[in-house]
């Protein structure tokens, strides 16, 4: 595994500037670990000796252990606060780049949100924990191991002996793990979204009475989780175990070493404490970073998940001439899903000229929400090619309004949801839009248009979804309207009303309208069939007649 | 006249542990989760103390060899210490191992009792109970609150029960030294590992609390942008709902750079507390050798077990913060426990009811808050034997909340409702849906294989009643065209079906469960007219002799059912046969004429083929 991640640094700008902090903080660390232990050995010698105390060697002591302690603050905050920072820069690059891969690309909402929010926060233990320990243990090892070789050769030979076998235990026992963590991951985020989906579908659950059944599945996932993470780390903590086995038994080994050669005279006792008192902090960099290991792991796999997100392509920007006026046209488009054989569409032409109104009639499945999606630019052509592809998607997005099947509702008020069409509308332009999708029934919520809706608006029907989608596509007052199922969700009596009310709203503009129900047939300038994929147009009159 | 479910009568059956607090905090509540595992519990904590003493020891026997032989006396005399050291090296390293492999189970056991405790109690309040939650909150709440009870033990309750022990044992052992050194290295230890991790503590805890909250709005408003995203880039509205997650998100990172600082304090404070008490150690010990009442040796073990011995306070700030965060969460784990559930069990059900089934009811009301204004007000309806029932309305007319009543899922406040004669409120919810099903108004599809979706319905169900069931629901022409047939997996939410095909799913489930009642909730939304006409015309088929509770808006048909019952705003405003309603004046005639263009413009499409 690679130590640190270089596509860290270009997506977190946080990080960089961090990683600098923290290799002065680690310097200015060393210094101060090797002062401490030349003044404890002085003042423990001149003990020893009889000598006498000297003022000076506990008051630079003292000093020493004061600075200690702001270096040690000062450490700690760099490390969180960049964590803190480097997440809210991940995070907000994976919610951007998601949504700019649009509807036909995004990878299941629930999974990504799990990552976005839960998973990133596995980095708190890779900067704050695992980062400054490594950059520790490349500057402590060596200036510990230069000092203890000018006072005892010996000693230093039986740690330099040691000190590289940690790291290559480490990697050893790293690269068996990390396949295991992934793994332990996609069953962490496999887990969340089960999750959600068994909660989602509770009512489902209880009507056919197998909701307490699914306690039981909660329970058989949760433990095949339990079971695969203690395999990983039965496998993990031996790494612990081996580090602290090297790490623990060379310092004994120095210990006995240089007790011996003080037994003979070999060393003066002041040296032998300078050894004895830095020989554990030349493996306490390298321990730690062990330690830090496995839980650094989760947080790398869930920065590489993010930067997977993040490598996947955008769709293609607008190719051609800007400048050339743009048509609702397709001229022999197909568009081909990866991963299905058959085309979604194939070879369709169509043209709907200004202030002309088209009725797509088909059956659910035939292509009528792709040929939308495709004016909507959420999908491209796979061949074949359309009048606007030249314009940048959004601005040609400016120009339409969109009624969807399903429309979905965001956390807020209901004129929030409407005031997603045009956010700079006023009150009374919510209202007015309102008004004329007849959704009355805003009137009778506790608030009104104040009223919070819950998530995917669970306290709205469909109708009443459907009226919140009409709102927004009258406040948009767009040249060009896209209509799904305009009337699937209204029961016979509103959808009557509202018929009149959609007619209004497609006065004056080039409307697509996609249907399976055929009396919308009467309202066309022309009316096409689609089934399969193929679209047929005809010309109203003549096919009525 | 009753209200609904009286305190009185609520809390009766329940004398020993009402709703709501039952006295003990919400962290005390999570240990109460590990008592099963007191055992393993126990171990993790003896290895984690025996961890840190052996490496106490190891410095404070080096400090004595080398003092010792500096002496130098005979090589015996060094043998003891020289194989004390040795032995402590070796069993460091595998007490570590033991107390990280064990702590680790333990926690991992505990978490998945919570998830399934957790789930449990979400399966009894859904869906009426579920309202308040959104789903992006419940999401943080149920992955990232549940998953920070590990913490609890890992980082939480085992280090710090650890270094209680390891600290007693670290300070028992210089008293035999000196002891005011013993005393200096006691305060120390506290003031490193107890009162700066409180203070700590105090810091973090409201910044805790608001991170969570702050998470939780993060949350929502993520799974917004992810959900909704052809909605915002339709209408171009990303960078508004991007602002929204950017300022939640500089929301949560400013609550965890206040808490960063807190924690970041707490380590600066032991780092500095650490080295005064060893400067005072060595002080104390100094002048204890030159007033002899303390030998050379013994001083270099003094002064390195001193110094070793603030091993056991290094992960303790960490340890509270962690703590101070798990109570967060915590108290809002305890918050889904004890939310008060919409419908009761009684504490006695009467036995399931007999089939056949018959269900009356008679002014029942239904409302989905205290607050709020009655969504069924007064509805009289008999569903006998074989007897087939339409509810229609315009959509809020309250048609689905009488759904929602017959299957148990919301109290009705007013009016009563019998099986067989005996109320319904004296049944289990689950024998009551044994025999009053159907299709939910928005049936979940389940992000698993087709087969499974359908046969959740009935589990044990053979292929061939799959068959039967797709085939009636006329599912199975699309089944069959799928790459993988039954096997197809339809993806999160069914987001791989369109909406008729989801509808048509839902029918054939309930054609599979085969429940005495039968309740269809708009099942023939989202097909297109050709479908609809042949769905409807197979569906009064399927349930022609069986009871039936037809919910629909969709007038086609009708004139086959027994009775229909119209609704408008709550209340019954007609009732009768189709004939007998399409002959006067009032809202049903107005819907069946709304929609007959339907039926009349179904002709061209015939032109065009």
């Amino acid at each position: 595994m690679k130590p640190l991640d270089p596509r860290l640094l270009r997506y977190a700008r946080a990080a960089r500037a961090y990683l600098a902090g923290t290799v002065a903080l680690s310097l200015a660390t060393t210094v101060l670990v090797l002062a401490q232990a030349v003044l404890l050995a002085r003042i423990l010698a001149d003990a020893f000796t009889g000598s006498g105390a000297d003022a000076r060697d506990f008051a630079f002591l003292a000093v020493v252990i004061a600075l200690r302690g702001l270096v040690t603050y000062g450490g700690e905050a760099t490390a969180l606060r960049a964590a803190a920072k480097v997440k809210s820069q991940l995070r907000r690059a994976l919610v951007e780049h998601a949504l700019r891969l649009g509807p036909g690309r995004l990878r299941a909402p629930g999974e990504v949100a799990t990552l976005a929010v839960r998973g990133l926060d596995a980095l708190d233990a890779y900067f704050a924990r695992y980062l400054p320990q490594l950059v520790l243990a490349c500057v402590v090892p060596v200036a510990v191991l230069a000092v203890i070789f000018g006072a005892d050769p010996l000693s230093a030979g039986v740690i330099a002996f040691t000190l590289p076998l940690i790291p290559v235990f480490m990697i050893l026992v790293g690269l068996h793990t990390r396949a295991r963590t992934e793994r332990q991951w996609h069953l962490l985020e496999r887990l969340g979204g089960h999750f959600l989906d068994v909660v989602e579908g509770l009512p489902t659950l209880k009507v056919f009475g197998r909701a307490k059944a699914q306690a039981a599945v909660i329970r058989e996932v949760t433990d095949t989780h339990r079971r695969a993470t203690m395999r990983t780390l039965r496998i993990a903590f031996l790494s612990a175990l081996v580090l602290e086995l090297l790490a623990t038994l060379a310092v004994a080994l120095v210990a006995v070493e240089v007790g011996l050669r003080l037994l003979h005279g070999g060393l003066p006792y002041e040296t032998a404490l300078i050894v004895l008192l830095l020989a554990p902090e030349a493996y306490q960099p390298l321990r730690n970073v062990g330690a830090q290991f496995h839980a650094s792991m989760e947080g790398v796999t869930a920065a590489e998940r993010v930067f997977e997100i993040l490598e996947t392509e955008a769709p293609d920007a607008a190719s051609g001439d800007p400048g050339a006026e743009a048509r609702l046209t397709l001229d022999g488009v197909t568009v081909r899903y990866p991963g299905r054989d058959v085309p979604a569409l194939s070879d369709v032409t169509l043209e709907v000229e200004p202030g002309r109104r088209l009725v797509v009639i088909g059956p659910s499945g035939s292509g009528k929400s792709t040929l939308l999606g495709l004016f909507l630019r959420f999908v491209e052509p796979t061949e074949g090619r359309t009048g606007f592809g030249h314009v940048p998607a959004a601005e040609w997005r400016t120009g339409l309004s969109w009624v969807p099947q399903d429309p979905y509702l965001f956390a807020g008020s209901v004129a929030d949801n409407i005031r997603l069409a045009a956010p700079d509308a006023g009150d009374d332009a919510v209202r007015e839009a309102a008004r004329l999708a007849g959704a009355d029934f805003i009137d009778a919520l506790p608030q009104g248009l104040r009223t919070p809706l819950g998530e995917r608006g669970a306290r709205l029907s469909s109708g009443q979804r459907q009226r919140i989608a009409l709102a927004r596509a009258f406040l948009r007052d767009a040249p060009v309207l896209l209509l799904d199922e305009p009337t699937a969700h209204l029961d016979a009596a509103t959808a009557a009303g509202i018929r009149n009310t959609v007619e209004r709203l497609m006065t004056g503009r080039t409307v697509v309208l996609v249907t399976h129900d055929h009396s919308w047939t009467a309202t066309a300038d022309r009316v096409a069939v689609i089934e399969n994929g193929r679209l047929h147009v005809h010309d109203t009159l003549a096919a009525a007649s | 006249m009753t209200t609904s479910q009286p305190l009185a009568r609520r809390f009766a059956g329940r004398p020993r542990a009402p709703l709501g607090s039952s006295g003990r905090g919400p962290l005390m509540r999570l240990l109460g989760f590990a008592r099963p595992m007191r055992a393993r519990l126990a171990l993790a904590v003896l290895a984690g103390a025996g961890t840190t003493m052996a490496g106490i020891a190891l410095l404070g026997v080096s400090g004595f060899l080398i003092a010792r032989a500096a002496e130098r006396p005979s090589v015996t005399a060094l043998t003891i210490a020289v194989v004390a050291v040795r032995a402590l090296g070796v069993g460091r390293g595998v007490l570590r191992y033991v107390e990280r492999l064990t702590s680790h189970d333990v926690a991992f056991r505990v978490l998945s009792d919570v998830r399934v405790k957790i789930y449990r109690r979400l399966a009894r309040i859904a869906p009426a109970g579920l309202r308040e939650f959104r789903s992006g909150d419940l999401l943080a709440r149920l992955v990232s609150d549940v998953d920070t009870t590990q913490d609890l033990f890992v980082r939480g309750v085992i280090p710090v029960a650890s270094a209680a022990l390891a600290g007693g044992a670290a300070v028992t052992a210089c008293a035999f030294l000196l002891s005011p050194a013993a005393g200096t290295l006691a305060a120390g230890l506290l003031v490193a590992g107890v009162l700066v991790p409180w203070w700590a503590t105090v810091l973090t805890r409201r910044a805790a609390d608001r991170a969570a909250a702050a998470r939780g709005e993060l949350a929502t408003r993520v799974v917004d942008v992810l959900s909704g995203a052809p909605d915002l880039i339709a209408f171009g509205a990303q960078d508004r709902a991007l602002a929204a997650v950017a300022a939640a998100d500089g929301d949560l990172t400013a609550q965890a750079r206040r808490g960063a600082f807190a924690e970041a304090l707490g380590a600066g404070l032991v780092a500095a507390v650490t080295g005064a008490t060893v400067w005072t150690v060595l002080l104390l010990g100094v002048t204890a050798v030159e007033g002899g009442t303390l030998g050379r040796v013994p001083l270099a073990a003094l002064t390195l077990t001193a110094l070793a011995a603030f091993e056991v306070v290094v992960g303790l700030p960490a340890a509270a913060a962690r703590l101070a965060e798990t109570r967060s969460s915590a108290r809002r784990i305890t918050a889904v426990l004890d939310a008060p559930e919409p419908v009761r069990d009684p504490d006695r059900p009467r036995p399931a009811p007999d089939r056949p089934l018959t269900v009356r009811m008679r002014g029942v009301r239904a409302r989905y808050g205290p607050d709020e204004p009655w969504a069924l007000d007064g509805l009289d309806l008999d569903l006998a034997p074989g007897r087939r029932v339409a509810l229609v309305g315009p959509s809020g007319a309250g048609k689905s909340t009488a759904a929602s009543v017959l299957l148990r899922f919301l109290e009705y406040g007013a009016g009563t409702v019998t099986l067989n004669g005996h109320d319904l409120r004296k049944h289990a919810g689950d024998d009551v849906r044994r025999l009053i099903g159907g299709c939910p108004q928005q049936p979940h599809v389940f992000d698993s294989t087709v087969r499974e979706n359908l046969r959740l319905a009935a589990p044990g169900a053979s292929d061939e009643r799959l068959r039967a069931a797709a085939a009636e629901a006329r599912l199975l022409p699309w089944i069959e065209s799928l790459p993988d047939g039954w096997d197809t997996p339809v993806g999160t939410r069914g987001t791989a079906m369109s909406g008729g095909e989801r509808q048509r799913l839902a029918l054939a489930r309930a054609l599979l469960a085969d429940p005495a009642v039968v309740i269809l909730d708009e099942p023939t939304a989202h097909l297109d007219p050709d479908a609809r006409a042949a769905l409807t015309a197979d569906l009064l088929r399927a349930t022609r002799g069986r009871s039936t509770l037809l919910i629909t808006h969709d007038l086609a048909g009708l004139d086959e059912v027994d009775e229909i019952v119209v609704l408008d705003g709550g209340k019954v405003v007609q009732r009768g046969t189709h004939d007998d309603l399409v002959g006067r004046d009032g809202l049903y005639r107005r819907m069946w004429s709304g929609s007959a263009p339907a039926e009349a413009d179904a002709a061209p499409i015939g032109v065009e083929l």
